[in-house]
């Protein structure tokens, strides 16, 4: 146990070495930092429990999206049976499927085959088909009924979640904060953590808009108050305007140019009245269409709808062929402002609900580390000064192997670029408390064999011996329950967990390396005969 | 002269000694668990939902009874208001709101109103109603799964009454320190699940290097009486315990006195925890072996032969 190869010595001063000169990149300034090449760059993040900032944890609405994905297949039946001059009637929709009767029976086949064009396939892991986007089942009595799959919802909903962590980012990138962190959790969940956002309210509101923009035509062939008393047309819905009190109108559902076919949008002042508005520009395609319906409707309304609610309904005066124009709806400047960044940014295609916030104040955040650094030099000075006087010499070289533990923490933590929260803090320092159990352990059991009578050399050997064996069983039952914690845990919890299951592998690491090789070279270059503990 | 928490060649007689301890745990495990039966846990936002915000005043100390009564006119159902390691800072806590994950945003809107001006926001958490549920979810299924983890692993690396023994410590700790939750009624969050983890961690930490003498001894003694061999083997680790115990517990105390509020509850728990994990490992775990028929046999002679013995001492 106490020999070591001149190679076992140098592999192991160097693992030790590097993994505590990880470290480094932390405490050097930033320009320092960024001359270094990107893969000496690792440091660790301050949680935003050290840091200040909002964690928020979004969440997609799956069923916003089911109800979409129904209606748009209704649509679809709808315009195909049309376009095919087959007759129906009784479309309705129901959970996550359509049905529709048939007037003519013998229309089945036509019906069934021009309809089964609406299903898409569905890609496994690897590509290959693992099943379609609707099934289509005739239904008895000339009824034919279309569901959506469980697969291909689920696609669409992963779909919508990537492209909801895109937009997502580009609105938080409008508040140009400092370096937000976006990723997904689970299978339908957005987590966005920003450091130093003090009041997450601006940022709340940005998300919490799906901001899909629709340009549609007024339906003049009922009032509005008429639809809603009795039934509106087929093919219009009656929608509230976003003032107070709101007003009702009958708009088409088809839709003329929408948000996706915006290329710009500024805040900005109408040139007559000096309210706040916003300005827009379309691309070629949508430019093309808004000059055409201007064109066949100047004298009508039409409605500029955000989220299904009318914002303004102004009348077509001329027709529009530059493909730009402004929105004007009793906006602040703070309105205009953030309905061009949401216009810019992009429509949510499903929307996102808060689930869990949290925020800390850079005020708490700054008392958060001077208190854990505090702990940490009082903690760690009480252990090492408890361990020389209880070891003398041999308290020294725990107290050693005890610094490079930590150094070798905060150097892994460094390479995973890991955020160090203050339970972590707290970890660390707990770390200290029982790393210094496995250098114990050996040394009590060295001085136990040569108080019975063994040599000092191998008393020493027999210690390490023993000890090694009841330190990796001991350590293990710790380690489990630190990575079940890492597991189950969030935010500062995980930290803590993270540091501590880190500690308890360094401890054994240095344990079984450090400790040993100092007390070898002690031996070697004292050639005992006596143990001074 | 170098320190000896510990005198040498100690001989308390831990086993005889068994018929004060184990009443007495015996008696404090019904206390914890009554206390849990009567108060139950004070369960954080983490795990039943609601918003939780910590403020300063900014100039003078905070007047509670004003607050109370200004957030009780809110309307939103139970406020709890508690000072937070000075005058000047206090702990509103909200329940969950009716309305789902919307309606809690709200509620933080509302206090930002009435108090903005007077105090500044420290911190604020809103847990919804369906992380809370999986949080809670979580917390009890890593409890469970650690625990079942460790008790595998002991089963392998020792013999069955040993992982008994260990388990029955185990949770003797755990129910003392769910008891001093229930008692003090400190916020039951994910932090404290946290501290059951570890300290379940620390005192199987601690209950293992004992066993592991108990069977070296038991390997090298095989005439030796049991009650003997097991006093020989607690009294032998004694010094390391004891040793251990006060480092970590030094280390906590740092944490404790210097960790800021934040941590406080943490590392309080923590500290009761350690010392409850060492009085498990000396006081019960080992006594129990000698009920549960442990005999020079049952270890064998190398490692790894449990299935002859077993065999033998069933």
């Amino acid at each position: 146990m106490l020999h070591f190869k001149r190679w076992q010595m140098v592999t192991t001063l160097l693992v030790s070495f590097i993994f505590c000169a990880m470290l480094i990149p932390n405490m050097l300034p930033p320009d320092v930092l960024r001359s270094l090449p990107t893969a000496l760059q690792r440091t660790m993040t301050l949680g935003l429990d050290l840091q200040g900032g909002s964690y928020i944890l979004l969440e997609v609405d799956t069923n916003a999206i089911r109800t979409e994905r129904t209606n748009a297949l209704r649509d679809d039946v709808r315009r195909i049976l049309r376009d095919s001059r087959i007759g129906y009637s009784n479309l309705t929709t129901q959970n996550n499927t359509v049905q529709v009767r048939l007037r003519e029976p013998k229309d089945m086949p036509e019906a069934l085959k021009k309809l089964r064009e609406l299903s898409a396939p569905v890609g496994g892991l690897f590509g290959q088909q693992t099943g379609a986007t609707v099934e289509i089942n005739e239904a008895g009595d000339s009824a034919i009924r279309l569901a959506l799959t469980e697969a291909g919802l689920n696609e669409r909903i992963r779909q919508a979640v990537t492209q909801s962590i895109e937009i997502v980012r580009r609105r938080v990138d409008e508040l140009g904060t400092v370096e937000p962190l976006i990723q997904r959790q689970g299978a339908d969940r957005v987590l966005v953590q920003v450091p130093g956002l003090q009041d997450p309210g601006r940022l709340k509101e940005l998300l919490g808009k799906t901001a899909q923009l629709t340009f549609r035509l007024v339906d003049q062939s009922m009032s509005a108050q008429q639809a809603i008393e009795n039934r509106p047309p087929p093919e219009s819905d009656v929608l509230m305007s976003s003032d107070q009190p709101p007003v009702p109108y009958l708009i088409e559902r088809r839709v003329v140019v929408s948000g996706e076919d915006l290329v710009d949008s500024q805040p900005g002042f109408d040139q007559r009245t000096s309210e706040p508005i916003v300005t827009f520009r379309f691309n070629t395609n949508g430019a093309r269409r808004f000059a055409q319906v201007t064109q066949q409707n100047v004298g009508r309304p039409f409605a500029i709808i955000l989220d299904n609610e009318v914002i303004s309904a102004p009348v077509i005066r001329e027709p529009i062929l530059g493909g730009s124009g402004q929105i004007s709806g009793n906006f602040t400047v703070q309105q205009a402002n953030d309905l061009a960044i949401l216009l810019r940014a992009g429509a949510l295609p499903a929307p996102l609900n808060i689930v869990e916030e949290r925020t800390v104040g850079a005020g708490l955040g700054q008392d958060s580390i001077e208190a854990g650094k505090l702990a940490a030099y009082v903690g760690t000075a009480l252990v090492v000064v408890f361990m020389f006087a209880t070891y003398g010499l041999f308290g020294l070289i725990a107290n050693i192997a005890v610094f490079v533990n930590v150094g070798m923490i905060f150097g892994i933590l460094s390479l995973l670029g890991a955020t160090l929260t203050l339970p972590g803090i707290a970890g660390i320092v707990l770390t200290v408390g029982m790393a210094v159990d496995s250098n114990v352990v050996i040394f009590e059991r060295i001085r136990e064999e040569f108080r019975n009578g063994r040599s000092a050399l191998t008393s020493v050997d027999a210690g390490f011996k023993e000890a090694l064996r009841t330190i990796v069983d001991a350590n293990v039952t710790s380690l489990i329950a630190g990575l079940i914690l890492f597991y189950i845990g969030t935010g500062p919890v995980r930290g803590f967990a993270l540091t501590l299951s880190i500690g308890i592998v360094t401890t054994m690491f240095t344990a079984y390396t450090l400790t040993r090789l100092m007390v070898a070279m002690w031996v070697k270059w004292t050639r005992p005969t006596t143990i001074p503990i | 002269m170098l320190l000896r928490l510990v005198p040498d060649d100690t001989k308390f007689p831990f086993i005889r000694w068994r018929r004060i301890f184990f009443p007495l745990s015996a008696l404090v495990t019904v206390i914890s668990l009554g206390a849990f039966a009567v108060a139950g846990l004070n369960l954080g936002i983490d795990f039943r939902g609601g918003t939780l915000i910590e403020v300063q005043a900014r100039s003078a100390s905070a007047d509670l009874a004003a607050m109370r009564t200004t957030l009780g006119g809110l309307n939103l159902g139970d406020v709890q208001l508690q000072e937070f390691g000075s005058p000047r800072d206090v702990l509103i806590r909200f329940e969950q709101q009716p309305g789902g994950d919307a309606a809690q945003l709200a509620v933080v809107e509302k206090v930002r109103q009435i108090l903005g001006d007077q105090f500044e926001f420290r911190r604020v958490e809103v847990v919804g109603p369906t992380v809370s549920a999986e949080l809670l979810r979580a917390g009890v299924i890593g409890v469970a799964l650690s625990l079942l983890c460790i008790w595998v692993y002991l089963w392998f690396r020792f013999e069955w009454q040993f992982a008994v023994g260990a388990m029955i410590a185990t949770l003797h700790d755990l129910t003392v320190i769910i008891g001093f939750y229930a008692i003090t009624q400190v916020d039951f969050d994910l932090s404290a699940v946290a501290v059951v983890l570890t300290i379940a961690g620390y005192s199987l930490n601690d209950t293992v290097v004992v066993f592991d003498r108990i069977r070296e001894l038991l390997r090298k003694y095989k005439k030796m009486p049991f009650s003997e061999l097991l006093d020989s083997a607690i009294n032998s680790t004694l010094p390391r315990t004891v040793i251990t115990g006060a480092t970590t517990f030094l280390a906590l105390l740092g944490l404790t006195f210097f960790g800021g509020e934040v941590l406080a509850a943490f590392t309080q728990a923590m500290l009761v925890g350690v010392v409850i994990g060492i009085y498990s490992t000396t006081f019960i775990a080992s006594p129990i072996l000698i009920y549960l028929g442990v005999r020079p046999q049952t270890v064998g002679d190398t490692p790894g032969e449990p299935a002859a013995a077993k065999a033998e001492a069933a």
